[in-house]
């Protein structure tokens, strides 16, 4: 296509947007508030797995040390536990520091019935954090399995139940965000229809005068882009505006210490970027659909 | 040249409308073409400007042969074209230079091509004061020049004009049809579908009639309708 041909279409393009004022208005409100809606839940989404995935790696591994070792050659195990698979952090904790929280742990009663505790009933121990949840049985097995290493405690039951809430988040999120980005489509293309139809007289004039099918869809497309790119941006901007509103609601309120939220400022560019993608594409083929049985006389 | 042989065409219906049609149209012609309501007057439109297709018999339009042609060679079949629509059929929000131009842009011309022959044919069809004004602020009379303007802006080699006169005065017919008769002097073949029997009697042109999809007389001179003249 000419560089000036080209032109000529872009111009009309961006020309069409306002000669037809409300329905490109209509367009892009349709589609700002259909990212809006699928922003708001992927968001909503993202933050359950993060502080579901918090609350997993509190979950941690006791690596109990065998009793005959003394502290510094139960350090020296350190390493061999750390360069197992699946493993984040190992933290040592020697048999005082264990009873200390053990006593920390207890109600004031509890805390003078043990108060003659000896620290030798305790042993020197690991706690080891992991990388996947999901592989604690077998990690579990291979710590049991280093040297020094007399006994390990982990809680399979509650790492299974993590697993299984993320799942169950996972997959609802996802069929929840397929449905509604379905459904903003169909709205967006009957959006774009309409709009098309009010000008399929417009369409039959310049097939008449010989127009090809890509000097008439052009213009169309490039309104489409244009109309997608305008609402991803106010979609944008809204997104950030309300979920700046929840985070401060959030922080204000007791709830807070209970839950984190992701900042928006890590959330930014894919937030933007998705939009921008999911806009431009319904743009795009919006405006294509829509004007594909206008172009077959 | 417009050439149709034995052209046939049935709708859903059953209706013929092209019924063994045969006509040619030679080069700088002035025809019209009349006939009562379901002739096949506007199947003849849509024949050759490649909107439907002919289930039988032969048709060529200005070198196409209609039979074989591709739906990608449409566009350049109808820059060859010009058509004029009785409801004129120009975009609304455009004025009546912008109508005119638009026809050009379709085709890629030149920005210098098209500041040049646009003004030369608004003043061919008298209408070199109202290049910006808007369709609804002209008359039926002026919105139908413009789509002759339209129709005329890239010198096709064949105009057809669908009942141009049905939405015009007497006055504004008799006008608009010394104008085209104009565009045919200057070479333009016309093709020219009425109902109007007074307008056509008032040229001495070829008048070809069609009834129930074929063609029923064809001579120069009168249209002579259903009755005994």
């Amino acid at each position: 296509m000419k560089l000036n041909k080209f032109a000529y279409l872009f111009k009309e393009g961006v020309k069409s947007i306002f000669t037809h004022g409300f329905m490109s208005f209509a367009c892009i409100v349709v589609i700002a508030a259909c990212l809006l809606i699928m922003g708001n839940f992927a968001l909503l989404a993202l933050n359950v797995d993060y502080n579901i995935e918090l609350l997993e790696q509190e979950n941690e591994i006791l690596a109990f040390v065998d009793e005959e070792l003394s502290e510094e050659e139960a350090r020296e195990i350190q390493p061999y536990i750390k360069a197992l698979d699946n493993i984040s952090e190992v933290e040592f904790v020697t048999r005082e520091e264990a009873m200390e929280r053990f006593l920390a742990e207890q109600d004031e009663e509890d805390q003078e019935m043990f108060s003659d505790l000896s620290a030798s009933v305790f042993r020197h121990r690991y706690m080891v954090y992991l990388e996947d949840q999901s592989l604690m049985s077998e990690t579990t097995a291979a710590i049991a399995e280093v040297d020094g290493i007399a006994d390990v405690s982990a809680s399979l039951e509650l790492s299974q139940g993590f697993i299984v809430v993320r799942n169950i988040v996972s997959i609802v999120s996802v069929i929840l965000i397929i449905i509604l980005f379905i459904v903003s489509i169909l709205i967006m293309q009957n959006t774009i229809k309409l709009a098309t139809f009010s000008r399929r007289d417009e369409i039959g004039i310049m097939k008449m005068v010989g127009a090809s099918n890509g000097f008439i869809r052009c213009p169309f497309v490039v309104e489409g882009l244009l109309l997608g790119l305008l609402g991803a941006l106010i979609a944008f901007f809204l997104q950030w505006g309300i979920y700046s509103l929840a985070t401060d609601g959030l922080a204000g309120s007791t709830l807070s210490a209970m839950i984190s939220v992701i900042s928006f400022h890590r959330l930014m560019l894919p937030v933007l970027l998705v939009f921008l993608a999911i806009s431009l594409l319904v743009g795009t083929f919006g405006s294509n659909i829509a004007i594909r049985n206008y172009l077959k006389v | 040249m417009v050439s149709l042989n034995d052209v046939s065409m049935t709708y859903r219906g059953g209706a013929h409308a092209a019924n063994h049609l045969s006509l040619e149209i030679q080069d700088g012609e002035f025809v019209f073409l009349v006939g009562p309501s379901g002739s096949g007057k506007t199947t003849i439109i849509k024949l050759l400007t490649g909107e439907v297709q002919a289930e039988e018999g032969a048709l060529s339009v200005n070198g196409y042969d209609m039979r074989t042609i591709r739906r990608r060679q449409l566009p350049e079949l109808r820059r060859t074209l010009g058509v004029i629509f009785q409801d004129f059929r120009l975009i609304e929000d455009r004025n009546v230079y912008e109508n005119v131009a638009f026809a050009m842009h379709v085709i890629g011309a030149r920005r210098r091509e098209i500041r040049e022959r646009v003004p030369y044919v608004l003043k061919l069809v008298g209408l070199e004061d109202r290049e910006k004004r808007l369709p609804r602020e002209l008359s039926g009379g002026e919105q139908q020049r413009v789509a002759v303007a339209r129709a005329l802006v890239n010198s096709p080699r064949l105009i057809i004009a669908d009942e141009p006169t049905g939405n015009l005065d007497p006055a504004k017919s008799l006008e608009l049809m010394l104008l085209l008769q104009k565009i045919n002097e200057l070479g333009t073949t016309l093709l020219i579908v009425t109902h109007e029997k007074e307008l056509v009697n008032a040229f001495s042109k070829r008048v070809i009639m069609l009834e129930n999809g074929s063609v029923v007389s064809d001579g120069t001179g009168r249209y002579y309708g259903n009755e005994t003249e």
